[in-house]
């Protein structure tokens, strides 16, 4: 990073901090090695980044293998391992930590007032375990690739598959336990380390967001770990856990794993959840709607999402009383979903709305949560999921949840805060053209694919009956918007590192502790202990100044 | 309809209307909310746009009275939902009982079926428009599901488990058969048909190819070659329980416990013998598993099924009784 030099910069300019965390030291060491929840925050930036851009390649290659009917691009066991590869890669790599792993751990401290996380070593060492966990997944894609689908689902992975199940299963179990580490370390972080003054009650959404978060991942993540060792062991000791022909149970594989994979996707939204309730007070320069209601919203889904794995299982042979339970609770989960967006909306009246880059994420997420949570309810009827599950009707309605709200939370998110972490700013022209094309092209993508499922095609079908393919088609279209609008960030953001404009502490300007020091922060984020005798989201007062020495 | 550019798939089942209504009724109540919502944000986003860089609106906090509206609108919604959705699937699983039975095995990568008159069909089925039809369906090696779009019908084939579905063809044509669940290299090859046919047309097809041996009569041939007979005998003689009039009825177990000797039931006695044993009887009977297929199972089932006891409620098998 380089620092302005004196000659171009006006009397009244901003200019960089001459120490913060970016070039308190130097060399590939001092980011490897470092204990600071900013640095882990890019070294997992940098990850997950990667992460993404391989999972995008396959989805890639599975719209255009879909353009046409017949699989005439790669063959059948190429097809699967695209699509397998692709849901392990972007759900386990990539949904899962995003906005934790990368903004919960650069901004949790920061809006606490606190030096750092609990634990930084334990920090340091979730970072190293995702890596690893990542390796065993590059690994699997060396030896060939994986084509159990990323449910895993039995007896397929442990008897039938002759793909690498076990360096793949290794790979989760591994970051597995990177997820409750760092779940673990918000939770002593949030609980122990909260500046003096501030109370849960001041705590940012993004906070509560993160601590229910938090909870998931503690509780949830060990069952999966343990369901895909249990996978492992069955395939090379031959146990019979979910085997049938040794007196396993299929079934039960299925409860085990989405007693976490169920949960696991409120792992991705609650967060994404925490970042549009700052960008919707931000950028309308009022205090959130119903705080209390949106942080309590976050804790309910936490629980219930627990209480709903069974609505994965209606076709499977599950008892119908137990279908009937499953599907209420889940109908249950929509309440604290539907009082989020309508507190973001209430937001909005008699606020000073203004629209840069992050504020456009943000309404594209209210749009796309809003189709994405209100078709989670045909699934959830009991009668009506029969026909549609295990379609591309399911397909586009995680992809609403997942990517449409989650991605779109995250680059909101990564925009709002690319000041604080960077100390520059992005070109705005750039980034308002790419939040439109990605909502654009990721309606194009995804709207057709809910016609698809209703219509019938199965999900993960290479080859498909000719009335499906104009769809196929237009959704393969929408896709190569999405893609370029998803590169367009890549370029405009890489570039900015260097040659952006040099930002405010507090640019927007927002409310929040991270914004009461200096950007990029040093090192130990704050020269003083902060005391904080104000109310969460006040904007009826001018920005406080930042605590700079 | 737009014919070309299809929104539904056709309707050709008695339950594929009701399943349209529910999903009608919630693609307006995603419009609704969904416009309503973005219409919401788009006027409030024009009406309160910041109109100076230094404007600070008031602080408004919250409101219980919105938060309970917008909490229990969507309750009572969400409620009408459940009890329309459960309805529906509470008759997606009660067959009728006039139903034709159909027996189905799933395998990679086909459908394996048969009726009880004997014909075996390979991904096809025929029958006879009108008339319900019960699929028991059961896997040979990894899970499947049954996926017939223009029925709404779709259930699972899972290894080890009998599960039942059932439809009723409202028009005659030939109509999609999918697998739904992700099974392996050449899932998305493991599709058919299913022919609806005018009922008249359905006699004669039954009528026609080899004459079939009916599954009954096949299982009974298994009963002798398996040995089954030298000790399940009709006497009270044999080591194990007498299976005549056992299809349907409570069964006492060693355990104390009394289970339903379903075809679930039956299907395990077969292959893991010492799951449930008998009370009175010793766990001596050696396993099936591997030794009988699928259809050999069902059809062993089908013959157990035609063995009537001499009394009315042959519920406790005899040998070992008081």
């Amino acid at each position: 990073m380089t620092t302005a030099t004196p000659a171009t910069v006006l009397p009244g300019e901003p200019q960089l901090p001459k120490k913060h965390f970016l070039n308190a030291d130097y060399g590939v060491w001092s980011w490897l090695l470092t204990r600071d929840h900013k640095r882990i925050a890019l070294l997992y930036l940098a990850s997950v980044t990667l992460m993404f851009f391989l999972g995008g390649a396959y989805a890639v290659l599975i719209r255009l293998e879909l353009i046409t009917p017949p699989g005439d691009l790669v063959s059948s066991e190429t097809y699967n391992k695209l699509f397998t590869l692709h849901g392990v890669v972007m759900v386990f790599f990539f949904l899962i930590p995003a906005i934790p792993a990368v903004l919960g751990n650069f901004l949790i401290p920061l809006m606490i007032g606190a030096r750092d996380l609990a634990f930084p070593r334990i920090n340091l060492l979730s970072w190293y375990l995702y890596v690893i966990g990542a390796a065993f997944t590059f690994w699997t894609i060396v030896r060939g690739g994986l084509d159990t689908g990323w449910t895993f689902y039995t007896p397929y992975s442990t008897v039938f598959s002759n793909t690498n199940v076990i360096s793949a299963a290794l790979g989760i179990f591994i970051a597995g336990f990177s997820s409750i580490l760092t779940g673990l370390n918000f939770i002593v972080t949030i609980h122990k380390m909260r500046a003096p003054g501030l109370t849960w009650f001041r705590l940012p959404l993004f906070v509560w967001a993160h601590y229910a978060t938090s909870l998931i991942q503690i509780l949830g993540t060990p069952v999966v770990a343990v369901t895909i060792l249990l996978v492992a062991l069955e395939r090379v000791f031959h146990f019979g856990f979910f085997d049938p022909n040794r007196g396993g149970d299929p079934i039960l594989f299925q409860h085990l794993f989405w007693f976490y994979s169920h949960p696991a996707v409120y792992i991705m939204i609650l967060p994404a959840m925490g970042v549009i309730s700052e960008l919707v007070t931000c950028f309308s320069r009022k205090r959130i709607f119903g705080y209390s209601f949106i942080a309590m919203s976050s804790l309910a889904i936490a629980v219930l999402g627990f209480l709903v794995w069974g609505h994965h299982m209606f076709v499977s042979g599950q008892s119908v009383y137990a279908g009937m339970v499953f599907s209420a609770l889940s109908f249950l989960v929509a309440i604290p979903s539907a009082i989020k967006v309508f507190n973001w909306t209430a937001t909005l009246f008699r606020g000073s709305v203004s629209y840069e880059t992050p504020m456009l994420y943000a309404l594209g997420f209210i749009g796309l949560f809003t189709i994405g949570g209100l078709t989670g309810l045909f699934l959830a009827a009991l009668g009506l999921d029969i026909h549609v599950t295990d379609t591309y009707f399911v397909v586009a309605h995680f992809h609403y949840i997942m990517v449409g709200s989650t991605v779109m939370a995250y680059l909101g998110g990564l925009h709002f805060w690319w000041p604080k972490i960077t100390g520059r700013l992005y070109p705005e022209w750039w980034a308002r053209v790419s939040a439109v094309v990605i909502f654009v092209g990721f309606n194009l993508t995804f709207f057709p694919q809910f016609v698809l499922g209703y219509l019938g095609m199965p999900r993960r079908y290479h080859f498909y009956p000719e009335e499906f393919q104009v769809l196929n088609v237009m959704s393969s279209a929408g896709a190569s918007i999405l893609g370029v609008g998803y590169l367009i960030p890549m370029v405009y953001l890489a570039w900015s590192m260097r040659y952006g404009k040099i930002a405010t502490p507090n640019p927007w300007p927002a409310t929040g502790l991270e914004w009461r020091t200096s950007s990029p922060p040093p090192t130990e984020n704050f020269r003083e202990t902060p005391e904080i005798d104000v109310e969460v989201y006040d904007y009826t007062v001018p920005p406080k100044e930042p605590f700079l020495a | 309809m737009w014919s070309g550019f299809p929104l539904f798939p056709e309707q050709a089942s008695s339950l594929a209307s009701s399943v349209d209504g529910l999903y009608l009724f919630l693609v307006g109540v995603t419009a609704v909310f969904s416009l309503g919502i973005a219409g919401t944000i788009l006027y409030f986003a024009v009406r309160y746009r910041r109109r100076h860089p230094d404007e600070r609106p008031g602080e408004i906090h919250g409101s219980l009275l919105l938060e309970l509206i917008w909490s229990i609108i969507p309750l009572c919604i969400v409620a009408v939902v459940f009890v329309w959705g459960a309805t529906l699937f509470f008759s997606m699983n009660r067959a009728p009982d006039d139903a034709i039975e159909v027996h189905v095995v799933g395998k990679q990568w086909m459908w394996k079926l048969q009726h009880t008159t004997g014909q075996r069909e390979i991904n096809q089925l025929h029958v006879p428009v009108g008339r319900p039809v019960r699929l028991t369906l059961t896997s040979e090696d990894v899970i499947h599901s049954f996926f017939v779009p223009a029925f709404r019908i779709k259930k699972d084939a899972v290894p080890g488990r009998y599960n039942m579905t059932w439809f009723r063809a409202t028009k005659t044509g030939t109509y999609h058969l999918f697998c739904a669940e992700y099974c392996g290299t050449e899932h998305s090859r493991m599709i058919g048909q299913i022919v609806v046919m005018e009922p008249d047309d359905y006699q004669t097809w039954l009528q026609g190819g080899p004459a079939p041996v009916s599954p009954v009569a096949a299982g009974q041939k298994l009963f002798t070659e398996l040995n089954c007979v030298t000790c399940h005998r009709s006497d009270s003689q044999g080591r194990g329980p007498v299976l005549d009039g056992v299809a349907g009825s409570s069964v006492r177990l060693q355990s104390g416990d009394v289970v339903a000797a379903d075809d679930a039931y039956l299907r395990e006695s077969i292959v893991s013998p010492s799951a449930k044993i008998v009370e009175g009887y010793q766990p001596i009977m050696p396993t099936y598993q591997g030794q009988v297929s699928e259809e050999a199972l069902f059809q062993l089932i089908a013959y157990i099924q035609t063995l009537k006891g001499p009394q009315a409620t042959p519920a406790q098998p005899g040998g070992g009784q008081p």
